[in-house]
């Protein structure tokens, strides 16, 4: 037996050791948590800028002018201006809110506890990862603060408009190369964060956790991080070629006889189309790093609650596998009107329509799952079901969309927008909500307001709808995306539409607050919680203690005897039996 | 009519999975004993390189179909002479592979068998130094070019060459940091074998990278 190099680190003593430069995943996990939402904070108010500004052009936000001069002379702001907001509150969004917080938050924190680890096997590249994530961010925001604010590229930063420099517009100078920058750092801490998930998963199990006996979250983490590790492996290239061209005068993205503003560019020979195959073979994967970890969660939450596992839990695992695999198939559907080779488009739609079998497959056996079930109603597994409904409502679309012949009028349309807010953006939150809900008594000992969670829920989901629905109208009556207002004729009648939506993105928005408020006020004052509040089975639940100690088991790693979902079953402590516990039962069900 | 009463099949009562233990997949296995993941895992570093690996080999593939597809569609393409210390460097850096290899079966001697007259330092010295070498020659590739007129952003061809061969560059200085790291361990005696196999492992990938990447150059460029 070899000398197992385990993560042996020593508890902290010193404040800055425990809270700030900690080795400790669980507080890295809970870092990762409040610059998640930190970030959705900002990512969210940036979007109420923006409805305002589409329902009503010409309104004056008080006190824009304070955010940028530039941008918003006399508080109204300029078209410029939006496309900056626009372009920022995608990329926080996409990278800081739905990459960060149902992966590197709740899978620091819960990940090693699962498997029935103290710790990841690299805890200081572990607490690296966060700092630089949070590096990456700090430098993201400060391209608010630069003379002519953020870029104006959109998160997809296309060529070559992104790679020009400060001739494009306001922003595409210091504002491109900072939000690269940032990016490139952004994809070393989640390197250094996959690195940590993969090998706790391989190495750190714990005696009797084999792989199959792993609970669908950890399935849900490793897939993610495999997909993490190659996919941000190639935006990183991407970042550095394109500051290059910025700083260096290579013309790597921009091609010969390039004319903006009038100015012919002295680059030649680069090719823009190489930076959207760059771009988005990470970009498809990007979109399933975000929501298969929600994906696990919402198997997890939706187990416990029903109190029997899922049809098939392999085929679950499996489909999360599929998924993962394709993902590197289907990046071309981004580029069917890109002007690539129209044979390419067939070969991306393809397995794009293939990749709808591993999805509909995990949603029909949550469905058939649930079905005859008597699900427990919390707002952890309503808002599962709501990350259900999201999906389906999101994911039809999604359909349309990948035939090239309908993506041709719909692209670049809200049809888009509807489709990745909904099935992405909103199911993804479902998924961090229902997480929150369900981890929290076991975070900090202490129940979350189940009233004040409900209420939370039901405007949130109502009012989603209400946003994102009549996206899906506006594509198909032609409303082009990233516009900041719609000045032509046929635009012109779809502007109450545009004001319905910014009323209900304000409301909704405001509706968050109550969840905020039950996440502070139950951090301190909630009701104080058991050690196993929903009668779960997998490892997390039983720690000694609420929230965990420091090596997470209290010294005596569990030894794991089930798997991990023995619903249904006379246990004696109810109707289940926990992982760890050394009862001899029948199995519920022989695993097909 | 005439109807025969069949016997209802017999179903045999078989395990739904092959597991060890005869289908009670819950529960111990049959020797009685949980087995332990680490037990039969590799250690977490050996995962932990491959992971590291799989994730730079990542990262050189995306620059590679970059330079294809900035080759192929593009007519500014100049082709131009490799410096020819490259192909020295080459050398240099297999060297080092070889040297760090006898360093580690003379690592494994020295702490296995705790001989104190084996010098596995001197080997580990050398790869140092060979390595360094290697960055130097580089550094020299560098100005042969810069001398030729060269430079970044001169045309693509020479774009692709500073950008390939300075991120091997950073990545190989990173490995010259991790044999720093080995050496100081092996002097306070806290060498572990999983960290010696570890840096070994990713000084070998930097070499084949390079192999890799010359071949790469020489072809495209």
């Amino acid at each position: 037996m070899h000398d197992t190099a385990h993560a042996a680190h020593q508890a902290p003593t010193s404040f800055i050791r425990k809270h700030v430069f900690s080795l400790d995943h669980k507080v890295i996990g809970k870092q990762y948590y409040g610059l998640a939402l930190a970030a959705v904070l900002i990512g969210m108010f940036l979007s109420w800028l923006m409805r305002i500004h589409l329902g009503w052009t010409n309104f004056a936000i008080p006190g824009l002018h304070l955010l940028s001069a530039n941008g918003a002379p006399g508080d109204v702001m300029t078209p410029e201006y939006y496309l900056q907001l626009m372009t920022m509150h995608g990329t926080i969004m996409v990278f800081f809110v739905l990459t960060t917080a149902p992966f590197a938050a709740f899978g620091n924190y819960f990940l090693p506890i699962q498997v029935g680890a103290e710790d990841m096997p690299f805890p200081r590249f572990n607490m690296m990862s966060f700092w630089v994530t949070l590096t990456a961010f700090i430098v993201l925001l400060a391209s608010f603060f630069v003379s002519d604010g953020p870029t104006l590229g959109g998160w997809t930063q296309y060529a070559p408009l992104s790679a020009v420099g400060a001739v494009a517009g306001p922003g595409e100078g210091t504002g491109v190369v900072l939000w690269a920058a940032s990016i490139g750092i952004f994809c070393i801490g989640q390197l250094l964060g996959s690195l940590n998930f993969i090998t706790t998963t391989l190495d750190m199990r714990t005696k009797g956790m084999s792989l199959w006996r792993l609970p669908m979250t950890t399935w849900a983490w490793f897939i993610t991080s495999v997909m993490g590790l190659t996919a941000f492996a190639v935006l990183m290239p991407a970042c550095i070629l394109l500051i290059l061209d910025h700083v260096a005068g290579t013309s790597f993205f921009v091609a010969s006889n390039t004319v903006i503003n009038d100015q012919l560019q002295p680059h030649a020979g680069g090719s823009t189309l190489l930076w959207q195959h760059l771009f988005w073979f990470f970009g498809h994967p990007e979109v399933y790093i975000a929501i298969v970890p929600g994906m696990g969660i919402v198997s997890h939450v939706l187990i416990t609650n029903m109190r029997r596992p899922m049809l098939s839990h392999r085929t679950l695992v499996y489909s999360f596998g599929a998924l993962a695999v394709l993902s590197y198939m289907v990046y071309g559907h981004h580029m069917f009107v890109s002007g690539m080779n129209p044979v390419s488009s067939l070969v991306f739609s393809f397995p794009t329509l293939i990749i709808t079998i591993p999805s509909t497959i995990v949603v029909l056996i949550w469905l058939g799952s649930l079905y005859g079930s008597k699900l427990r109603i919390n707002t952890a597994s309503l808002f599962s079901l709501g990350f259900i409904s999201m999906f389906i409502a999101g994911g039809v679309s999604g359909f349309f969309l990948a035939q090239p012949s309908l993506d041709i009028m719909l692209h670049a349309t809200y049809f888009v927008v509807g489709h990745f807010h909904m099935v992405m953006g909103v199911a993804a939150m479902f998924g961090i909500f229902a997480g929150t809900y369900f981890w929290f008594p076991k975070m900090y000992g202490r129940m979350m307001n189940e009233t004040l969670g409900k209420i939370h829920f039901w405007i949130t989901f109502v009012g989603t709808y209400c946003i994102f629905m009549p996206f899906h109208y506006l594509g198909l009556a032609g409303n082009i995306r990233r516009y900041q207002a719609f000045v032509v004729d046929y635009m012109q009648p779809l502007i109450p539409v545009h004001r319905f939506i910014t009323i209900a993105a304000l409301t909704t928005g405001a509706a968050q607050l109550i969840f905020i408020f039950n996440l502070f006020y139950s951090r301190f004052k909630g009701e104080v919680a058991p050690a196993n509040p929903w009668e779960a089975t997998s490892l997390e639940w039983s720690t000694p203690s609420s929230p965990p100690p420091f090596d997470n088991f209290g010294g005596k790693l569990p030894v794991v005897y089930h798997d991990p979902y023995q619903y249904g079953i006379d246990g004696s402590t109810g109707d289940y039996v926990m992982q760890d516990s050394p009862e001899q039962i029948k199995t519920v069900r022989d695993e097909a | 009519m005439a109807t025969t009463v069949h016997e209802p099949p017999k179903l045999e009562r078989r395990p739904a999975t092959s597991g060890s233990n005869g289908g009670f997949r819950d529960m111990l296995p049959a020797g009685g004993l949980p087995r332990t993941a680490q037990q039969y895992a590799p250690p977490p570093a050996s995962t932990g390189i491959w992971v590291v690996l799989a994730a730079i080999g990542m990262s050189f593939a995306a620059l590679t179909s970059a330079l294809v597809v900035r080759k192929g569609g593009s007519t500014d393409w100049r082709h131009f002479t490799l410096p020819s210390v490259l192909y020295f460097n080459t050398l240099l850096l297999i060297a080092s592979s070889v040297t760090l290899e006898i360093s580690r079966k003379r690592v494994a001697a020295f702490m296995g068998v705790g001989r104190v007259g084996e010098k596995p330092l001197r080997w580990l010295y050398l790869t140092l130094a060979l390595g360094l070498a290697f960055v130097a020659g580089q550094y020299i590739a560098w100005r042969q070019l810069n001398a030729q007129g060269l430079y970044l952003a001169t045309n693509p061809a020479s774009s692709f060459f500073y950008v390939f061969t300075a991120a091997h560059a950073l990545h190989l200085i990173g490995g010259l940091g991790g044999l720093l790291r080995v050496i100081m361990k092996l002097n306070n005696s806290s060498l572990r074998k999983t960290t010696m196999d570890a840096t070994s492992r990713y000084w070998h990938f930097m070499d084949v990278l390079w192999v890799y990447l010359l071949l790469l150059l020489w072809m495209k460029l």
